[in-house]
C-alpha cells in the first residue's frame, strides 16, 4: 500500500523491488489526492481529498474491527488503548469516510479487507502523510491499522516511511536532531549524557536546541540573531519564503556552508565553499532501510573547497579549540564508541557486506531487516513495552478554501527533478516538464485556459506565474506544482508555514489558492522554453556569483 | 506465528556435480552450465548472457556439447543436471563460436566489444571472408511489410547505419548492436517497466526500436540508462563517452573507479563513478548490491554534472 507516496517517480529504485512483487501478483493500493504514477501501477486507487488522511484511516479501521479482521491476539498482546480506539473510530462508518474524503465506500471497505487479510502487507509513505499540519497524526493512524492487523515486526510486512534525501536517516541517527544525541539517545537523560562528557571532556547543557521552524519562530522573536547554515537552501525549500528571507535579512549574522552559491548563501556574511560529499569526501550515508553505507571520494574538490570535517576542525580551532587532524574513519569509530546502534559497524565490516543496517551493536551479530519483531514474543519480558494505539483527531488543512481561494494545491517532486534544483538543475534532462501548475482537464475547461497558457497561482501569502499543464490524474479542484523550479516558479511563496506541533513540519500539502487568467501570449514551442530555462539557470548562477 | 518466517536466501541448497572437459565439478542446484565453467576455470565467451537478466539464448557464442544431446546447448541457459558430461572445447564447440563471431564480426561493428579481438583469434575466426561490408543504410528504420530483399552477394550485409543522437545523455549507434536484446529486457518487465523500446521488423531487418522510431525524447524513456547498463557491444553509451571517443580523449588507462553512494533520494544506490582527469565521464552501479542491482534512475545515472563547473563560481 503506497499512501500518499508517489515512488515510482520519487523513489524509481525503491518501486523498482515494488515492480518485482507486482508481476509476482502482490495487490497494490495507492491512497494519494493525485492518480500518479505510482497509482497507475495499482490495483486500486483511493482519489481521498487533501488532508483527510486520518478520516480514511479511521474508516478503515473501523471496517476492519466492524468486519472481525482484528488480530486479536496481537493486538491484546502488543498494543494498549484498543477499547478507546474502537470508540473513536466508531463514528467513520464507510458512508461518513466516503462523504468526508471522497473515496468510494466500496473502495474503503475493499482495502479495509485486504490489507487485514493479507498474509504479508507492507504500508509505505512519504510526504504526502508527513508534510501536513498533523503529520504526526497522519502517521499514528497509519500505524494503527499496521497494529490492529498484526501488519508489522514481521518479515515482508511493516510500516516504510520512504526517506525523501540521501542522508536524512542518517543525520538524525547521528543526532542532527534538537532532541538527540548519536544512536538516538536523549539529551535529557543524564546517564547518555555523561557518556558524552566522559568521551569530550566537557560537560553539555541538559536542554533540547530548537527545530528549524522553531528557529524560525525564534529568529522572529529576535533571540536567535546568528545563524550558521550547512547544506541547505531554505530561502527556497521551507514554506513562505517570503517571511524566511526577511528573518536571513534581519539576522546579525549569517553563515552558509555549501556546494554552490544558492539563493540561500546569496544573503551570507560568510560563505564557506564544501565538498560534494557524495564523491568527494569520505564517509557515510544511512538510507531509508537503516542500512549505513561507505561513501567514497572520487574526485578532487575544485578550488578553495574544503571537506565539511576541515571546516569544522579549522572554526574550532578559531573559538580556541584545538582538536586533532581526523579521518572520517577515526570520527566514524568515536561514534561508534557511544552509539550501541552502530558499534559493530567498522569500516571494514561496512565494505565486507556492502552497507548493514542497524541496530548492529556487535560485529559478528545479525543484522536486523526489520524493527518491532518483539512485539510478537510470547514471553511478555522480551516483548517489552507495548505499542499504544494513537487516538488522533481527523483536523482539516489549516488553510482553508472559500470563494476566495477555492483551489486545493498539492506540491511535490518529479522524476528529473529534486528539491530546489541546485544539483539536479545541471541535468540537461529530455523530460523536465519545468515549472508549470497542472490542471485538471475540467478546470481548464471551466476556467478557459489552454495548454502552456502563462496563469497566475495565488494564495494568501503570495502568488507566482507558471504555465498551465493539463493533467487528467488530477481531480477537479486539485492543483500541483512540483517544488523543484523556484527560481522560475517560487512555489513556496504560496505555501503556508503551518507547522506540525510534534515534527514541526509545515503543510508544504494544502495550499488554498486560485488560478487567474493573464492573458499573456502562449509560448512558441516548447523546445524554446527549454533553451530559455536553461539559459535562465545559467543567468541565476552568474548573478548570485557577481552579487557573492 | 512468533518467528519471523526465514527469507528464501537463507534456505540451504542442495550441490550438483557434473563434469566438463573431463574434470568433476560442484555447483549449487539451479545453477547454469555456465556457472559451473566458470567454477571450473573455463573462459567462456558470452555477449547476450546478463547477471542480472533472465537468459535470453539469442547470441549463442557461449554453446558448449552436452553428451546425450542432439545439439549444443547454450551453457548460460541450460541447468546442471546430476551427471552431466560437458565439453567445452571440441571441434563442434570451437566450430560453433567461430561461426557465430564471423557472422556477427561481418555484419556490426564490434570495435567497442569487449575482448573480441582475442576471442577471434583463439577460434579462428574471419569476418571478413564474406567480402567487403554494405555501406551505410538510412533506411534501417522503415520497416515495409513483406519480404527482406536479398543481396547480389557482392558484398556482406551490414547493420551499418547513423548514429543516433536525439538527448544530452546517451546515444545509439545501433551499428554496433547484436540483437542481444538485454536493452528490451532491462527497459520492461525485468527492471524498468518503462516499455520504450522493442524489436522492430524481422530477420536481418530486424532492430531495436522506439514506437513508430520517434526519437528518445518523444518515446517512454524516462532515461535511467538501465539500457547503457547492460549493453555488452557499446552501442548504448554516455553522450559524455561518445564524444571523448570521437575526439580521440576516451582513455580506460587513465580512469578512476570509485563506488559510492547517490546524492538524491533515500534509497540508496550504489553508483560506480568512473573518473577521467578529475572528471565524473560515465556512471554504472554494481550488479551484485542489493539495492539497485545494478540499476540506476535518471539523476544518479546522469546527475552529476553539478559537481563540475564549481571552479569558475567559486572564484578561489
Amino acid at each position: 500500500m503506497f499512501w500518499g507516496s508517489n515512488a515510482r517517480e520519487a523513489h524509481p529504485i525503491f518501486f523498482h523491488h515494488a515492480l518485482k512483487a507486482i508481476h509476482k501478483g502482490a495487490k497494490v493500493y495507492a491512497v494519494d489526492p493525485r492518480r500518479s504514477k505510482t497509482a497507475e501501477w495499482a490495483d486500486t486507487w483511493l482519489g481521498l481529498d487533501v488532508g483527510t488522511d486520518v478520516a480514511l484511516a479511521y474508516g478503515v479501521g473501523r471496517e476492519i474491527v466492524h468486519a472481525g479482521l482484528v488480530n486479536a491476539a496481537f493486538v491484546a498482546n502488543a498494543s494498549i488503548g484498543f477499547e478507546d480506539y474502537v470508540a473513536a473510530c466508531e463514528p467513520w462508518t464507510l458512508e461518513a469516510t466516503a462523504r468526508e474524503t471522497g473515496v468510494p465506500a466500496e473502495l474503503i471497505r475493499e482495502l479495509a479487507h485486504d490489507y487485514a487479510r493479507a498474509r504479508r502487507a507492507q504500508l509505505c509513505w512519504t510526504l504526502g502523510i508527513t508534510e501536513h499540519h498533523n503529520g504526526t497524526d497522519n502517521v499514528r493512524a497509519l500505524c494503527n491499522l499496521a497494529l490492529l492487523t498484526g501488519q508489522v515486526g514481521r518479515w515482508g510486512a511493516g510500516l516504510v516511511p520512504v526517506r525523501g534525501q540521501n542522508n536524512v536517516q542518517g543525520g538524525g541517527d547521528m543526532g542532527a536532531i534538537p532532541r538527540n544525541l548519536p544512536g538516538f539517545q536523549d539529551v535529557g537523560n543524564a546517564e547518555h549524557r555523561a557518556k558524552f562528557e566522559r568521551l569530550w571532556g566537557v560537560t553539555m547543557p541538559p536542554k533540547y536546541g530548537l527545530t528549524l521552524s522553531e528557529m524560525m519562530e525564534a529568529m522572529d522573536e529576535g533571540h536567535l540573531t546568528s545563524v550558521y547554515v550547512i547544506g541547505e537552501n531554505p530561502v527556497q525549500s521551507d514554506a513562505d519564503t517570503t517571511a524566511v528571507a526577511r528573518r536571513l535579512r534581519n539576522l546579525d549574522h549569517l553563515v552558509v556552508q555549501d556546494i554552490f552559491l544558492t539563493k540561500t548563501a546569496s544573503f551570507a556574511d560568510v560563505v564557506l565553499p564544501s565538498t560534494a560529499a557524495w564523491c568527494e569526501s569520505e564517509g557515510t550515508f544511512t538510507n531509508s532501510e537503516r542500512r549505513v553505507q561507505r561513501v567514497r571520494k572520487a574526485l578532487e574538490p575544485p578550488g578553495s573547497a574544503k571537506d565539511d570535517i576541515e571546516i569544522m576542525r579549522l572554526i574550532a580551532a578559531r573559538l580556541g579549540h584545538v582538536w586533532p587532524i581526523q579521518s572520517a574513519e577515526q570520527i566514524w569509530d568515536e561514534l561508534r564508541a557511544v552509539s550501541p546502534a552502530h558499534h559493530g559497524m567498522s569500516y571494514r565490516i561496512l565494505e565486507q557486506r556492502g552497507g548493514v543496517q542497524w541496530p548492529f551493536p556487535d560485529e559478528n551479530g545479525p543484522e536486523s531487516p526489520f524493527l518491532h519483531g518483539r512485539l510478537w514474543e510470547t514471553d511478555p519480558e522480551k516483548r517489552g513495552r507495548a505499542a499504544p494505539l494513537g487516538i488522533v483527531a481527523h483536523r482539516l488543512p489549516v488553510d482553508k478554501l472559500d470563494d476566495d481561494f477555492p483551489l486545493r494545491l498539492t506540491t511535490g517532486r518529479r522524476l528529473t527533478d529534486y528539491n530546489t534544483g541546485v544539483q539536479s538543475g545541471g541535468l540537461n534532462s529530455p523530460i523536465r516538464v519545468g515549472a508549470c501548475v497542472d490542471i485538471s482537464p475540467e478546470d481548464m475547461a471551466r476556467l478557459g485556459l489552454n495548454e502552456g497558457e502563462v496563469v497566475r497561482v495565488a494564495s494568501r501569502r503570495g502568488s507566482v506565474l507558471a504555465p498551465a499543464r493539463r493533467d487528467p490524474g488530477l481531480r477537479p479542484g486539485l492543483l500541483f506544482m512540483a517544488c523543484n523550479f523556484p527560481d522560475e516558479a517560487d512555489v513556496n511563496a504560496l505555501t503556508i508555514e503551518a507547522n506540525d506541533p510534534i515534527s514541526k513540519t509545515a503543510e508544504f500539502k494544502a495550499t488554498a489558492v486560485k488560478v487567474e487568467k493573464t492573458n499573456a501570449p502562449l509560448p512558441e514551442q516548447s523546445a524554446d522554453a527549454d533553451t530559455t530555462d536553461r539559459e535562465r539557470h545559467g543567468n541565476a548562477l552568474a548573478t548570485a556569483n557577481e552579487e557573492g | 506465528m512468533n518467528a519471523p518466517a526465514p527469507r528464501p536466501e537463507d534456505m540451504p541448497v542442495r550441490r550438483i556435480t557434473i563434469t566438463i572437459d573431463g574434470a568433476e565439478v560442484s555447483v549449487p542446484e539451479g545453477s547454469t552450465i555456465l556457472t559451473a565453467c566458470d567454477a571450473a576455470g573455463k573462459d567462456t565467451p558470452t555477449l547476450c548472457y546478463g547477471d542480472t537478466l533472465t537468459p535470453k539464448n539469442a547470441c549463442r557464442v557461449c554453446m558448449v556439447e552436452l553428451e546425450g544431446s542432439r545439439v549444443l546447448v547454450p551453457s548460460c541457459s541450460r541447468k546442471v543436471q546430476p551427471g552431466m558430461v560437458v565439453r567445452t572445447d571440441s571441434e563442434r564447440v570451437r566450430h560453433s563460436r567461430r561461426l557465430v563471431l564471423e557472422l556477427l564480426g561481418s555484419s556490426v561493428d564490434l570495435s567497442t566489444t569487449p575482448r573480441i579481438p582475442e576471442w577471434m583469434a583463439r577460434y579462428d575466426a574471419d569476418p571478413d571472408r564474406y567480402g567487403p561490408r554494405a555501406p551505410e543504410s538510412r533506411g534501417r528504420d522503415v520497416h515495409e511489410p513483406g519480404e527482406h530483399h536479398a543481396g547480389d552477394g557482392g558484398v556482406a550485409a551490414t547493420m551499418a547505419q547513423p548514429d543516433k543522437i536525439d538527448n544530452d545523455l546517451y546515444v545509439r549507434e545501433y551499428d554496433k548492436c547484436i540483437l542481444c536484446y538485454k536493452c528490451v529486457d532491462a527497459c520492461g518487465s525485468q527492471w524498468q517497466n518503462s516499455f520504450a523500446i522493442q524489436v522492430a521488423g524481422r530477420g536481418f531487418d530486424a532492430q531495436i526500436s522506439t514506437e513508430y522510431a520517434v526519437a528518445l525524447p518523444d518515446s517512454a524513456c524516462v532515461f535511467c540508462g538501465n539500457c547503457v547498463e547492460v549493453c555488452p557491444t557499446g552501442a548504448l553509451s554516455f553522450k559524455s563517452e561518445y564524444d571523448m571517443r570521437a575526439a580521440g580523449t576516451w582513455d580506460e588507462t587513465r580512469q578512476t573507479r570509485t563506488t559510492t553512494v547517490c546524492t538524491y533520494c533515500g534509497v540508496g544506490c550504489n553508483l560506480s563513478l568512473h573518473v577521467q582527469d578529475n572528471r565524473i565521464v560515465k556512471v554504472t552501479s554494481p550488479h551484485d548490491h542489493d539495492v539497485g542491482h545494478g540499476n540506476l534512475c535518471i539523476k544518479g545515472r546522469f546527475g552529476f554534472t553539478h559537481v563540475h563547473g564549481r571552479e569558475e563560481e567559486d572564484g578561489g
